[in-house]
This record gives C-alpha cells, sequence and structure tokens, in this order.
C-alpha cells in the first residue's frame, strides 16, 4: 500500500473531439490538503469525477486509495467521501433520515449509523435540527449536512468539487473551519476550487489548471513567491499605457487586465513616487497572492 | 471498454435493498395520497367499462363480463403503475432531484441502483395489482385463493414494465418524451392484448402481433387464475415475460451508463 491517496499519470479525456483533459499527471500524498485550481471549463470537476470512477480516462493510467480506477472504483469509493457541487440531499426527510439512507448505500447497518450520527451532527453543527426537514435548512446547514454526509463511512479520503460555491461569508468560514478539523484528523482532501482564497487557506500543494493543463504545481506561497516574489501595485483609473511607460523603468513587471494595472515591483515606493501628484488615479498597494500568480501564468484573471 | 461496462453492472445480490428502501421511505410519507391515485383509475374502468359494456356484452368466456375484464384489469393496472413508477418518479430521482448522482458516490454501482429501482417499481405493481384483485374479490367476482396464484404473475408484470420503461427512461431527454411511449405503446397494448376483449375477436395478424407482446402473456396467466380456470402454456408466458425482464434491464444499465458516466 502505497501512501499516495491519488495518482494519476499523464490522463487525458476528449468529449466529441474537444479535450477537457490534457495529459495531466499529479499526485495526492495521504494526510494532505490538495488543491485544483482553476477557473470554470478548466476541467475540475470531470477530474473529480474520474477519481471516482464516473467518468473513463481515454488514456493514461489512475490509482485511488491503492485501487486502479475506474475497474475497481467501486473498492475505492467504499473508503472515500464526497461533497458535490450541487446539493442532492433528500430534501423530503429529515437530517437524520439523510445519514441513515445515505449509510446504507454503505452497506451500514441501522445500529452503526445511528451510533455515528450524534458525533456527525455535533460536527455539522446540526444537532438541533435533526429532525428537521432538509428543505426547511438554509443554504449553510444544507452544505454542512453534505459535509456530514460524506463522512458517514468514516472515508480515508474526501473529494469535495467547489464546497463553497453559493455560500456567504459566514457559511464559508465555518465549512474552511470544518475543513481544517478534518485535516487536522488525518484526512486526506482532493479539492477544487476557483476561489484563490480558499485555495491559499486549505492547500498543502495545488495544483493551478488551464484548459484542462497543468500550467503550474506547488505549495501555494512557494507558488506565489516563485511567480511573483514581491509587493503589487494595483492602479485603476487614468490611461494604461501612459501610466506604464511611467512606471516601467522602475517594476519588474506589469500586467493589464480590463482597466486595471498590476505592477510588481520589488520597490514599490519608487514606483510610487512616478504618480504622485497625477489626478483621479487610485493606487492600492498590497502583499502578491494566487490571482497573480494566476495572471502571470495565464495573462488574464479568473472570474471570481 | 467491456471492463467499464462490467464495473456498471449490479455488484452483488443484495446492494439494490437500499435504494428500494430508500424508496420506500418516500413513499411512506405520502402513502395515503399514493395508493389512492393508484387504485381510482383501474376501478373506474373496471365497473364503468364492466356494469356499462357488460349490459350490452353479456358473458364473455363463460365469465360475467365484470369477472372476465377484473383480470385484465389487474394485469393493466399493474403495467401502468410500473410503467408510470419508473417514466416519472425514476426519471425525477435521475435527473432533477440528482438521487442518482448522490448513490454513484457511495458503493453501489449504476446497475445496483437500476435493480433497486425495478423492484421498487414492480412492488408498487404488486400493490396496485392486488388492491384490485381484492375488490373484485371482495364483490364475489373470483375467489380469494385466486389472489395468492395471481401475486407472482402481478409481480413479473410489474418488473417487465419497469425495465421496459426503464429504457426509456435512459433515452428521453425529458418528460415529454414519454407521452409517446404511453400513447404508442402502452395504451395500443391494453386493446391488442385481450385485457377488455378477448385476443380472438381480432383480425388473424393482430393475433399474431399480441402472442409477441409482454401483456398478452400477463394477461393469460392472470386472468385464468382469477376465474379459476386452467391456464395453459404456463412456461412459454413465464419464459417470454423472463425475456421482456431480463434484456431491457441490461440493455437499460448500458444505455444509462453512456448518459451518465462520462
Amino acid at each position: 500500500m502505497s501512501t499516495l491517496a491519488v495518482d494519476l499519470t499523464d490522463v487525458s479525456k476528449s468529449f466529441g473531439g474537444k479535450t477537457v483533459v490534457d495529459g495531466l499527471s499529479f499526485a495526492v500524498a495521504s494526510g494532505e490538503c490538495f488543491g485544483l485550481l482553476g477557473p470554470n471549463g478548466a476541467g475540475k470537476s470531470t477530474i473529480a469525477r474520474m477519481v471516482l470512477g464516473m467518468v473513463a480516462p481515454d488514456t493514461g493510467k489512475m490509482t485511488v486509495l491503492g485501487e486502479p480506477v475506474p475497474a475497481r472504483a467501486r473498492l475505492a469509493r467504499a473508503r472515500i467521501g464526497v461533497v458535490p457541487q450541487f446539493d442532492n440531499l433528500e430534501l423530503g426527510f429529515t437530517v437524520r433520515e439523510n445519514l441513515l439512507v445515505f449509510g446504507r448505500y454503505f452497506n451500514m447497518r441501522a445500529r452503526e449509523v445511528e451510533a455515528v450520527v450524534p458525533a456527525l451532527l455535533e460536527f455539522a453543527r446540526l444537532e438541533s435540527r435533526a429532525d428537521a426537514r432538509v428543505s426547511e435548512l438554509s443554504g449553510g446547514m444544507k452544505r454542512r449536512l453534505t459535509l456530514a454526509r460524506a463522512l458517514i463511512n468514516d472515508p480515508h479520503l474526501l473529494v469535495m468539487d467547489e464546497p463553497t460555491t453559493g455560500l456567504d461569508p459566514h457559511a464559508r468560514h465555518l465549512i474552511w473551519e470544518r475543513l481544517r478539523l478534518l485535516l487536522a484528523r488525518g484526512k486526506t482532501i482532493l479539492l477544487t476550487t476557483h476561489f484563490m482564497e480558499e485555495a491559499e487557506r486549505l492547500c498543502d500543494r495545488l495544483c493551478v489548471l488551464e484548459a484542462g493543463r497543468k500550467i503550474a504545481e506547488g505549495n501555494p506561497r512557494a507558488l506565489i513567491d516563485e511567480q511573483i516574489g514581491c509587493q503589487v501595485i494595483e492602479i485603476y483609473g487614468g490611461n494604461p499605457d501612459e501610466i506604464s511607460a511611467l512606471t516601467r523603468p522602475y517594476v519588474r513587471h506589469i500586467e493589464v487586465s480590463g482597466e486595471t494595472l498590476y505592477c510588481y515591483a520589488p520597490d514599490p515606493e519608487q514606483a510610487l513616487m512616478q504618480l504622485r501628484g497625477r489626478e483621479g488615479l487610485r493606487m492600492l498597494q498590497r502583499p502578491p497572492n494566487l490571482e497573480d500568480v494566476f495572471l502571470r501564468l495565464t495573462g488574464y484573471e479568473m472570474e471570481r | 471498454m467491456g471492463e467499464g461496462y462490467a464495473a456498471a453492472m449490479p455488484a452483488n445480490a443484495y446492494n439494490w435493498v437500499a435504494v428500494w428502501r430508500r424508496n420506500f421511505l418516500a413513499w411512506r410519507k405520502v402513502a395515503l395520497a399514493s395508493v389512492i391515485g393508484n387504485l381510482a383509475d383501474p376501478l373506474t374502468n373496471l365497473f364503468g367499462l364492466g356494469f356499462g359494456l357488460g349490459i350490452i356484452v353479456g358473458r364473455v368466456d363463460g365469465a360475467s363480463y365484470v369477472a372476465f375484464l377484473a383480470g385484465g384489469m389487474v394485469a393493466t393496472s399493474a403495467m401502468t403503475s410500473a410503467t408510470f413508477e419508473t417514466m416519472y418518479a425514476t426519471f425525477a430521482r435521475m435527473h432533477a432531484q440528482r438521487t442518482w448522482e448522490a448513490i454513484l458516490c457511495t458503493e453501489l454501482t449504476l446497475g445496483d441502483i437500476v435493480l433497486g429501482e425495478l423492484v421498487w417499481a414492480a412492488t408498487k405493481a404488486i400493490l396496485a395489482g392486488t388492491a384490485i384483485a381484492i375488490v373484485a374479490v371482495a364483490l364475489g367476482y373470483a375467489a380469494w385463493a385466486s389472489i395468492l396464484y395471481s401475486i407472482p404473475a402481478i409481480a413479473i408484470t410489474g418488473f417487465v414494465f419497469a425495465s421496459l420503461a426503464m429504457v426509456v427512461v435512459s433515452l428521453a431527454p425529458s418528460y415529454d418524451y414519454f407521452v409517446f411511449y404511453q400513447t404508442l405503446v402502452v395504451t395500443p397494448m391494453v386493446f391488442l392484448c385481450g385485457a377488455v376483449f378477448p385476443v380472438d375477436q381480432l383480425p388473424g395478424a393482430f393475433q399474431r402481433l399480441a402472442s409477441l407482446l409482454p401483456l398478452a402473456h400477463s394477461v393469460d396467466l392472470i386472468r385464468p387464475a382469477m376465474l379459476g380456470l386452467p391456464a395453459g402454456g404456463i412456461g412459454l408466458h413465464i419464459g417470454a415475460l423472463c425475456m421482456y425482464a431480463v434484456l431491457p434491464f441490461f440493455l437499460s444499465i448500458a444505455l444509462l451508463r453512456r448518459r451518465l458516466m462520462r
């Protein structure tokens, strides 16, 4: 038994002549949080479905929890918990019934499910809602129940497809906090997201995808240092050409996206000095983040 | 590719029970409304046609027309109940409700889900068919023991039509397409297969066509049981129904795999 939870080697997949995943290789070690980061249509969900054995790759080799996938995906899924992109809870059932019914899909006896339900409800902070119908729950509560449901079989690996998309900031932070708790308990997480902040906060390592290809891989901080490695000045308003001409000698690199100019400046004071006194400019100096990495690598911004 | 199809087949002989129990729990919450809804239509047909036409028709094959019609209505209600459960409720669970999507992330395979849904639809067919039989018996048109002989035939009828409807489900882009199956296949079968009048009233070509249709075999098993008459060719009828149960079952798994697992 290897210590790799997920291992993809040169995996490709196309639908109707369109390549969705293109020669992708990556490995997720046991106990880490690995992120697949990319804009919509980059192939993230297809990769998540391939890991679960629901899409067969055209070429390449995949192993999940030591099982070849998709051939023996069913055995791998016995030790996987899944949080899908869209909630697929049983709306007409109560919170408790949802867990009970789902436990049966793992051949758990009623007694076994009942034994784990209190801990799952506590984890999802739904103790007081155990007998409420799911249709009465808020969006954040539903997501937490989906997360609790994914844990019913005490999985080793969690596969999460955009786990916080559509949630308000408060609900999102609560999910992030729960996920960190799971990582502290030794679970492995494979996460897809287009939220840079989510990736930066949770992931030990991540793989940046564009059109089904890997364009960067590594620890988020290391990627930021390696690709950017200096302060960033965002400038809005004014004529981008004129401003880049003025600041160019004092910065390492300039990216223009829409009406915003991004200046990567090892010495931001110098660059800002050139623009002093100009009317109508709004400037923001900040540390670099994954958004900058993505912009640097692709030349365009990822939609938020 | 063959390996992929093998992985989609039922994984074992018991996984489907979890799907059946899920549907049973959902049904229990609306059981009363569902039973009334399932019974009203065939009972209306039975008494409306039975008493209304019965006056004109008189006796058929030595039985009163209502007694003759009862066996046909039991088979028909098993057929429609399994067909509708599969086309509407199962399609919703596969499509809009995303129930299957959730189950596919567990230890169950697509084949386990399909088998659970088919057994569930057959269960509803048993409820619907048996209820009509009970009413017929209570009114003196059949003997109590006849229900016992009919139930296995009702069950297999339910499975057959659930299985056929599953093929329709696996191909239909939306609900709108079910009406074609209903009006072009299900309804004509009622008139071709001897449910409301004996098949030998039909022209020869239609009689030969009827002998190929599954409902004809169901009627030929259920009606003699309810009238207390000896049934001929039981082996042939059961064999034909088993074929109609098993072939569409595997075909629908293959079609659904192509639809869902890509």
